[in-house]
């Protein structure tokens, strides 16, 4: 999908300056309320663990890690369950309308990581972690975003995925079953956390270094000064 | 096109504007409107959970080589292991919509078809293990006691003062078991002699041990020891 674009003449009439709009209304609602739930859904999980934190026997229980109790989400067992069953359903909606908008809109052609987007992977690699040369930006994202995200959009699947199996083990029992039974999606569940916190821990560093324009796009929709020639 | 910088903030704002249904989120933030949001968030999924239900699919059964050691049985209660049950003169007493309430004996439960089943037991704190576990089908003994099957709940007491109910449809699900019957012996007193609840499409806390009252009612005025205090009505697996 061709971005809309912009020229924005100064109020003097002196200098023009380029805006993209790169965020659709969707994206960036689904995004916040993504944000925001997984934040819940991390926070409430990691309280939820605290009340078996192994996953080993129950007898002889090994303690895995003992996550502090005010990096969680709840208080308690039973509330910490309240908040993650009342957020999954949030995390889901958000999840289903940005998956349904992107398909049905053709805007995911901005985000999907295609195969001839592996090609753009190592001289991105390149210069973000070895000083190599910036590689021309020719749309939205560069082939190492497109990765990030598309696994981060999967992440979110087999979070549901997981989640789905861990919650109903006996309605969903073939899911259960791929997963090596309640007992692996249990642990499955887990580190998709994890893998999800890493992608966050990831995208926030962007995001400071990619600089103001680029967050405020996902506020606004519109990117001042993009990275990328307008087409 | 083309646009000028004061039209491009006035836009910019209006774009940021429509963001602010995500503001809706805030409420949660507020104490006052925090507990009823997540009641519903729970009501809510114990209605998804009620309507996932299929009664006619079964839980996932185990081989005996798959059996948790029974030693490895971990035994959870809310108070005192063993409530010191006195067997001899055990009755379960029934009331509510039936035909026939009254005391039932252990005999007049073993009497009805006995079947054993290896099932997972999955805990809400998280940890499962797979257990044996025999005894009658509670739909036979609902049948027998001549119970409303239309009626929408069966509630438990038990000898520790700890309650349950169940929703009919599990109730009536051929896998629930007034269980009195673990790894082919009796019940061990710490693990509910000398009747319990075996539900496998339930998580444990369902699962009430040590019953000593059963009641089919229309109208729950508790739903569960744990239940009251915040935890998922439902919770089927």
């Amino acid at each position: 999908m061709r971005e809309a674009v912009l020229e924005i003449m100064s109020e003097k009439g002196d200098e023009v300056t380029t805006a993209v709009y790169e965020h659709p209304l969707p994206v960036r609602l689904c995004h916040w309320l993504n944000a925001i739930s997984l934040f819940v859904l991390a926070g409430s999980g990691l309280q939820i663990f605290r009340a078996f934190p192994s996953f080993g026997p129950k007898i002889p229980q090994h303690n895995l890690l003992d996550w502090p109790k005010s990096l969680a989400i709840g208080g308690w067992l039973g509330g910490a369950l309240q908040w993650h069953l009342t957020f999954m359903w949030i995390y889901l909606g958000s999840g289903l309308v940005y998956v349904g908008y992107q398909l049905f809109s053709g805007h995911y052609r901005q985000v999907l990581f295609v195969p001839r987007d592996i090609r753009g992977i190592w001289p991105m690699a390149r210069y973000y972690f070895f000083f190599g040369p910036n590689p021309p930006l020719t749309e939205a994202y560069n082939s190492l975003q497109k990765q990030a995200y598309t696994s981060a959009i999967g992440l979110g699947v087999l979070s549901v995925l997981t989640g789905l199996a861990i919650w109903k083990p006996v309605q969903f029992s073939w899911l259960a079953w791929m997963m090596g039974g309640f007992h692996y999606a249990r642990i499955w569940h887990f580190l998709i956390m994890w893998a999800m916190i890493l992608f966050l821990f990831g995208h926030l560093v962007m995001v400071v270094l990619h600089g103001w324009n680029n967050f405020v796009s996902m506020l606004t929709g519109w990117k001042k000064n993009p990275e990328y020639g307008p087409r | 096109m083309r646009s000028y910088e004061r039209k491009f903030k006035r836009m910019n704002r209006r774009e940021l504007l429509k963001l602010a249904p995500v503001l809706a989120l805030g409420a949660f933030a507020v104490p006052k409107f925090r507990e009823p949001l997540l009641k519903a968030g729970l009501g809510f999924s114990d209605w998804a959970s009620a309507k996932l239900f299929r009664k006619g699919h079964l839980a996932p059964t185990f081989a005996d080589s798959e059996l948790t050691p029974f030693r490895k049985f971990p035994i959870n209660d809310y108070d005192v292991d063993d409530p010191e049950v006195d067997f001899d003169k055990w009755t379960l007493t029934v009331t509510g919509a039936v035909q026939k309430p009254g005391d039932y004996t252990l005999a007049q439960i073993q009497a009805l078809p006995q079947f054993r089943q290896n099932t997972r037991h999955v805990c809400v704190e998280g940890w499962d293990v797979i257990g044996r576990f025999g005894g009658a089908r509670l739909s036979d003994y609902l049948k027998m006691i001549g119970a409303d099957l239309t009626a929408r709940f069966v509630t438990v007491e038990c000898a520790d003062d700890y309650y349950e109910s169940l929703d009919m449809a599990t109730a009536l699900h051929p896998q629930t078991l007034l269980c009195y019957e673990m790894y082919d012996e009796p019940l061990t007193r710490k693990h509910g002699a000398p009747l319990r609840l075996q539900i496998p499409t339930k998580v444990g806390y369902k699962q009430a041990k040590y019953l000593t009252d059963l009641k089919v009612t229309n109208i729950l005025e508790r739903v569960g020891y744990w239940e009251d205090q915040g935890y998922s009505d439902f919770y089927g697996l």
